[in-house]
């Protein structure tokens, strides 16, 4: 299929048509309202469900209500909205439904603005909602990692019966690149066993998050976090750029990433040897490949649309092999190439080359 | 013991064997939690009987509420899911819009529906979703331990209300039934009651008509149902029927709030 | 080769879909274009501004500091990008408009009266391909042939009608800087 100028927020709900999605529930929110406006003409034509629901707290519990059919569902927000959502989200997680959110970021806290931030990193992450749960968390940089990842992210979610986020920002919704869209898959006629279809000829089916002995929700929790485990030993995705022989490696997830390549290519030109490493899943985080890297580089540098919050990560996972560093722009600002540039330079002077830092000693600096 | 009972099994037997009274088959043959004189339960077997007499049993999914009937999935032979507080309208949307040949019916108590949930409910009713509710309305918090509802009277001493409701201070009980009949998405909104066998016959009447609705694909059904609480009420079984009619009924009228056009002409095909 | 360009004017000016015509000759050029607007409330009444970047490379940061081009359709326009245009860059400005004395001497500027052009055109709204005209010409970035390819393949059917106006509109922008650079 050709490629064709696509904005983010259309290029990720039309991917998501063309997995097989049955139903969308949603409420408007910028910036990723143009994502449930393409949903709502394109459902009704193809037979499907779309429905604007009165709040995301309504939009997501009629996610897990269709979710406990065995349908692929999904549902978009933003920071806002994603708040709104956290106790669906968490009923969601316990009672082992598939379904796929979209997390268009903006700046926060509060109601914030509506430029483009990462700063619900640690929200999807790590506290999508009460309880122990995770869901994987896909952060695409480009609209064609938009696309991809929302088709991966429908495809994980069944696997693993689980709760995938696309985490995308601002600016993944609104810019426009060319992308190709993937060939239309109609959603499955059948429905997996454990689905609410009606109890006819078979036993009943129940799906709950509620287990009332404590043997039975650690039974449950076991379980969630066996799957956990299998994902964290599955799934890790990232790219490497100029990595191998860098002094410098930059960590940057989405936009920031994107935006952080350019001035690896800048820094290259200048002659320091820097490279950009950009997790993919920000959950599974790729800790034991950048725990690799760390023994190796000189220093990191940790980029986000936000105060800091993937750099928490990162210095789990090189566990002070290298000094970590992070560079944040926060309320709906974006760092520039220049900036980031700018950082590394510093960075560079800063810390002798690494044979002469003491071995697994790296000083952990963080300078916001 | 019964090799006796078969060598004695007479041919001349003077007597039919003739079933009166058998669980649903809708219902699941186990016990359920609630307190002695409850009448979760009773509305439970009304529920259960109408989904068997409708023949609907393998299409019907329930959608549990949180309070007293969180498990009302164990007791039900049926698919069933299990809401977040408030939010079973929007759960049962979410099943209705993709699977609309089920019947999918919620059953909320006080708290879930007129508190937490009432956005939910409110919009399930507006959009005229195709779907079923029952509202059970006892006017305390039950499974929290007795706390005042949005549904606890003017004066009525609860948990978190030692001195008596003060309106003043909380504002009125809220009337779900007259409140949701007032929506044009709504199809058919009544309130019955459970406290004698007269308002239990009305009720089994009300619930048939709920699901018919629903099978019809009429729209939006709900069935508000007054219900006992003796436990947290502190009043034998007895006395809390007594205390439905002396002082529930006469703040919650029964009776049909809103019944369609569309309804009617069920009804009359029915008959 | 990259080139990064800021489109900027009013709301309603047509800004953001210049832009856009640009990228998507960009693309059917087997260029990679990146098209970024400013979005929300500053969409209505405000300026509307868009980033394109055309590059023969994968492109990192769709957003710069310092675009090659920047091509103002208004005075606020003018005072937001004029600093910012690169050295040796250019700044292209709707003289309709915009009544400027240059104030920086290591960029190029080109005055168009857009809104002239288009208005004797018949259709003031076409200032924007005008100006698109004039910039194709003024740098070469692509043939202007794409960009009128660019319109009869993307404008939709109900738009389809007007590809032929904003052709010349775009013909007379390109003469223009033909006759400039006669002159």
């Amino acid at each position: 299929m050709a490629k064709e100028l696509l904005k983010g927020n259309v290029a990720i709900a039309e991917a998501a048509v063309r997995a097989g999605l049955q139903a969308y529930f949603g409420y408007p929110i910028t910036p990723q309202t143009e994502l449930l406006e393409h949903m709502s003409a394109r459902m009704p034509e193809l037979g499907r469900t779309f429905l604007q629901a009165e709040s995301e707290v309504a939009a997501i519990n009629m996610v897990y209500g269709a979710a406990s059919t065995g349908v692929r569902v999904m549902t978009s927000s933003s920071g806002p909205g994603i708040s709104l959502m956290q106790e669906g989200l968490s009923y969601i997680a316990g009672s082992e439904v598939p379904a796929v959110i979209v997390d268009i970021m903006r700046g926060g806290p509060g109601l914030g603005n509506i430029q483009p931030a990462q700063s619900d990193y640690n929200q999807i992450t790590k506290s999508a909602g009460h309880g122990d749960f995770r869901p994987i968390v896909l952060a695409p940089g480009t609209v064609q990692e938009a696309i991809d990842h929302t088709v991966l992210a429908f495809d994980l979610a069944d696997k693993y019966r689980t709760l995938v986020f696309v985490a995308g920002d601002g600016m993944i919704g609104q810019i426009m690149e060319p992308a190709e869209l993937p060939p239309m898959r109609q959603p499955a006629q059948t429905r997996p066993a454990w689905a609410l279809t009606g109890a006819d000829n078979r036993p009943k089916n129940v799906v709950s998050s509620l287990y009332l002995g404590a043997e039975k929700l650690e039974a449950l929790n076991k379980r969630l976090q066996a799957k956990l485990q299998q994902i964290k030993e599955n799934e890790v995705r990232f790219e490497a750029i100029n990595t191998a022989d860098a002094d410098i490696v930059i960590v940057a997830f989405g936009t920031a990433g994107r935006i952080a390549k350019t001035a690896v290519t800048e820094a290259r030109r200048q002659g320091l040897r820097v490279g950009l490493f950009r997790p993919v899943t920000l959950f599974p985080f790729p800790s034991s490949q950048l725990e690799k890297l760390a023994a190796r580089t000189k220093a990191m540098l940790v980029v986000e649309m936000n105060a800091g919050q993937m750099v928490d990560d990162v210095k789990l996972a090189v566990n002070g092999k290298t000094p970590v560093q992070f560079y944040g722009r926060t309320g709906g600002a974006v760092a520039l190439p220049d900036e980031i540039l700018d950082q590394i330079i510093l960075l560079d002077k800063r810390y002798p080359a690494k044979k002469a830092t003491p071995n697994g000693q790296g000083v952990v600096i963080s300078v916001a | 013991m019964v090799d006796v009972m078969m060598e004695k099994a007479p041919e001349k037997v003077m007597w039919a064997e003739k079933m009166v009274y058998e669980r649903p088959a809708a219902l699941s043959d186990i016990p359920t939690h609630y307190c002695p004189g409850c009448t979760h339960g009773l509305i439970h077997k009304l529920i259960g009987e109408v989904i068997d007499e409708l023949g609907i049993r393998q299409r019907t999914i329930s959608v549990s509420p949180v309070g007293c009937a969180v498990f009302m999935y164990d007791y039900f032979d049926v698919d069933g899911a299990e809401a977040a507080h408030g939010r079973a309208p929007a759960m049962a949307t979410g099943i209705k819009r993709v699977q609309p040949d089920n019947i999918v019916f919620t059953y909320q108590g006080d708290g879930d529906m007129a508190s937490i949930g009432m956005a939910e409910i409110i919009w399930a009713a507006t959009r005229g979703e195709n779907i079923t509710v029952f509202f059970v309305n006892n006017a305390i918090y039950g499974m929290t331990g007795g706390q005042m509802a949005p549904t606890s009277l003017p004066g009525q001493v609860t948990g978190s209300s030692p001195n008596g409701r003060d309106v003043e201070m909380t504002g009125m009980p809220i009337r779900m039934a007259e409140l949701l009949a007032g929506l044009p998405g709504a199809s058919y909104v009544v309130r019955r009651s459970v406290h004698n066998i007269q308002t239990i016959k009305q009720a089994k009447k009300a619930i048939r008509t709920a699901f018919q609705v629903q099978m019809a694909g009429a729209g939006f059904a709900l069935v508000e149902l007054l219900s006992s609480c003796p436990t947290n009420w502190k009043m034998t079984a007895a006395d809390s029927l007594t205390w439905i009619k002396e002082n529930m009924v006469p703040y919650y009228p029964l009776g049909d709030y809103k019944v369609a056009d569309v309804v009617k002409t069920l009804n009359n095909r029915g008959k | 080769m990259q080139t990064e360009l800021v489109f900027s004017g009013f709301g309603g000016q047509g800004v953001l879909f210049g832009g856009m015509v640009l990228a998507y000759a960009g693309m059917d050029n087997g260029k990679n274009v990146t098209w970024i607007p400013s979005y929300g409330p500053e969409m209505r009444g405000g300026t509307a501004h868009v980033t394109v970047v055309i590059s023969d490379e994968e492109i990192g940061s769709p957003l710069t500091r310092r675009p090659q081009v920047a091509v103002v359709f208004n005075i606020p326009s003018m005072t937001k990008y004029e600093d910012t245009v690169t050295p040796g860059g250019l700044l292209i400005y709707n003289s309709s408009l915009i009544n400027h004395s240059p104030k920086r001497a290591d960029i190029r500027y080109l005055a168009v009266p857009a809104n002239d052009i288009a208005g004797k055109l018949g259709n003031a709204r076409m200032a924007n391909m005008v100006v698109l005209g004039a910039l194709i010409a003024a740098t070469g970035l692509l043939p202007l042939e794409a960009v009128c390819q660019a319109l009869r393949n993307h404008l939709p059917a109900a738009k389809q009608k007007f590809v032929q106006s904003n052709i010349v509109a775009l013909q007379r922008g390109a003469d223009l800087v033909k006759n400039l650079q006669a002159a």
